[in-house]
């Protein structure tokens, strides 16, 4: 069975249907991308598993429970974490603050300190501004604290949305190394992105999504040699 | 040694404004609105504590009890009835409207049970008045224990903030709503609380503000509710620090511009100096450069 299942979604903004009956699945230990244009409604799917939009029609299972109408805070606790389009750290807090946010689903003072003290290995930079207010750190900075707040709570599914955007090239090659050590950690990924190349390269499969429908999917080796995706995506 | 005693009186009735403008800014700083009911939930508070010493025979500290828990379930009440279902209206105007709409029911409410009379209210504060050099300056109880009330309650509203999980949430809240609710933040409940909390704090307010001045009339809780909006504002709307600063500011103002220049004018030199901080810094004493986030 399927980690993540979502079958025949739709949703709506008013009276514009932006997500036209998709269907796809992240198995546990996955890296799966979304890729497409601006407006294809990659961040509208993400919203509707995370529990922040409602669907008009579809489910949404996360290992085996229907999450499709549950509000976004509950889920959390299930074990999905989201890294939001834009970063959305909390500004004034931070980057200590900030983390223990990531946390706040968990009860266990002993467990969240070694996640915490994990996290910092995994992001030393962090570690040297942790007393520092997250508004003040780079972009790239940024990126890592919102991951890193993430995997506070620890969890068995992270859906992260363009963490490459807006960051210089080194930065975007070193938060796909990061993605790719997440996952080597045990924990599934799903991936929006628009830097369709570097998504491909790491993902084990991938779906194309234009417009509120899938168009391809499948391998990501695959799809990376599809000449359809090379015109439309990869700029060969 | 007029002015000294002025001054307290100014701290005294600023003690007032401050701890309603607490409700008000942390209410905008978490659920980003204006809760213009809030100055009636004062006179509410007022009404319980009366009724209870009076027609139940409750001592004062239990009246003031039960008024907070009284007045805390009313804001909740407001907060899931009124405000909740406009969460994600289209514009924020209708629910603004709505809180004038609560403020106008809750007045009209007091007037159908109450009558329009000003009732007389017996101050619950039994701390006796303290004389200070050589008997040419007192200074009541009511003014001891309203002081005292404002600080311990900022001291403790502080700690609850910054040291609990609860008090974080509220923050994080009041930064990104969104992004809280992917933290696992219930933000429908943390608005809630939010609610109580103000609401209780406007009980504590309303029985200081009629032990200090003893009256009572369902029209009681607006004056103070407005200049304690303006004090919210004034400090910069959505800090707590601000909402203390601008309440005590505000009360001094007003105190000295009633003993120094006139009596009648007080309230216009109040708004006048508002006036003029916005114009200096629109976003009050405190206040945050709000960036638009794009």
């Amino acid at each position: 069975m399927a980690m993540l299942e979502i079958k025949d979604l739709e949703v709506y903004y008013g009276v514009i249907q932006a997500i036209k009956g998709v269907s796809f699945e992240v198995n546990e230990g996955e890296v799966i991308a979304l890729i497409g244009a601006n407006g294809a409604g990659k961040t509208t799917i993400l919203h509707t598993i995370t529990g922040l939009i409602a669907p008009k029609k579809g489910t949404v299972t996360f290992e085996g429970t229907d999450i499709t109408r549950m509000p976004a805070h509950k889920i959390v606790s299930m074990g999905m974490a989201h890294v939001p389009e834009g970063r959305r750290v909390f500004a004034d807090f931070t980057v200590y603050q900030n983390l223990k946010m990531g946390a706040y689903t968990r009860n266990d003072k002993k467990e969240v300190e070694e996640t915490l003290q994990m996290v910092y290995e995994r992001f030393p930079r962090l570690e040297e501004r942790r007393n520092q207010l997250a508004g003040t750190l780079s972009g790239g900075e940024q990126q890592m604290l919102a991951m890193g707040r993430a995997l506070m709570s620890h969890p068995k599914l992270i859906v992260m949305d363009e963490p490459s955007m807006g960051l210089s090239p080194i930065l975007v090659n070193e938060i796909f190394d990061i993605i790719q050590s997440v996952s080597a950690g045990g924990t599934t990924v799903l991936l929006v992105e628009q830097n369709a190349k570097k998504a491909l390269s790491i993902a084990d499969r991938a779906y194309v999504l234009e417009t509120g429908n899938f168009v391809l999917s499948g391998d990501a080796k695959e799809l990376m040699n599809d000449d359809s995706v090379k015109k439309a995506y990869l700029g060969e | 040694m007029s002015f000294l005693s002025y001054l307290i009186n100014g701290i005294s009735l600023g003690s007032v404004y401050a701890i309603i403008a607490l409700g008000y800014t942390m209410v905008y700083g978490i659920a980003k609105m204006l809760n213009f009911a809030h100055g009636d939930v004062i006179m509410v508070g007022g009404y319980v504590v009366l009724i209870s010493s009076t027609s139940l025979g409750c001592p004062p500290l239990l009246g003031v009890l039960i008024a907070v828990i009284f007045c805390t379930v009313l804001g909740v009440v407001i907060e899931r009835v009124a405000y909740r279902p406009l969460r994600n209206a289209s514009s924020s105007l209708a629910v603004l409207i709505t809180a004038i709409g609560v403020s106008y029911l809750l007045q009209n409410l007091a007037l159908l049970i109450f009558g329009a009379n000003t009732k007389s209210f017996h101050s619950v504060v039994t701390v006796p008045a303290i004389t200070l050099a050589d008997g040419k300056m007192t200074i009541s109880g009511e003014t001891i224990v309203t002081i005292l009330s404002c600080i311990v309650i900022m001291v403790v509203l502080t700690l609850f903030i910054n040291r609990t999980k609860a008090g974080q949430a509220m923050l994080a809240v009041s930064e990104d709503k969104g992004a809280a609710q992917l933290m696992g933040i219930n933000v429908n409940r943390t608005i809630g609380l939010t609610f109580a909390i103000g609401s209780g704090l406007a009980a504590i307010a309303g029985v200081l503000l009629c032990s200090a001045y003893p009256s009572l009339n369902p029209y009681t809780g607006s004056m103070p509710g407005i200049k304690a909006f303006v004090a919210a504002v004034f400090g910069g709307i959505g800090s707590i620090p601000g909402a203390m600063i601008g309440g005590i500011l505000l009360g001094v103002i007003e105190i000295l511009g009633k003993a120094y220049i006139s009596s009648q004018l007080a309230d216009a030199i109040v708004f006048a100096v508002l006036i003029i901080v916005l114009l200096v810094k629109p976003t009050g004493i405190l206040g945050k450069k709000i960036q638009e986030k794009v």
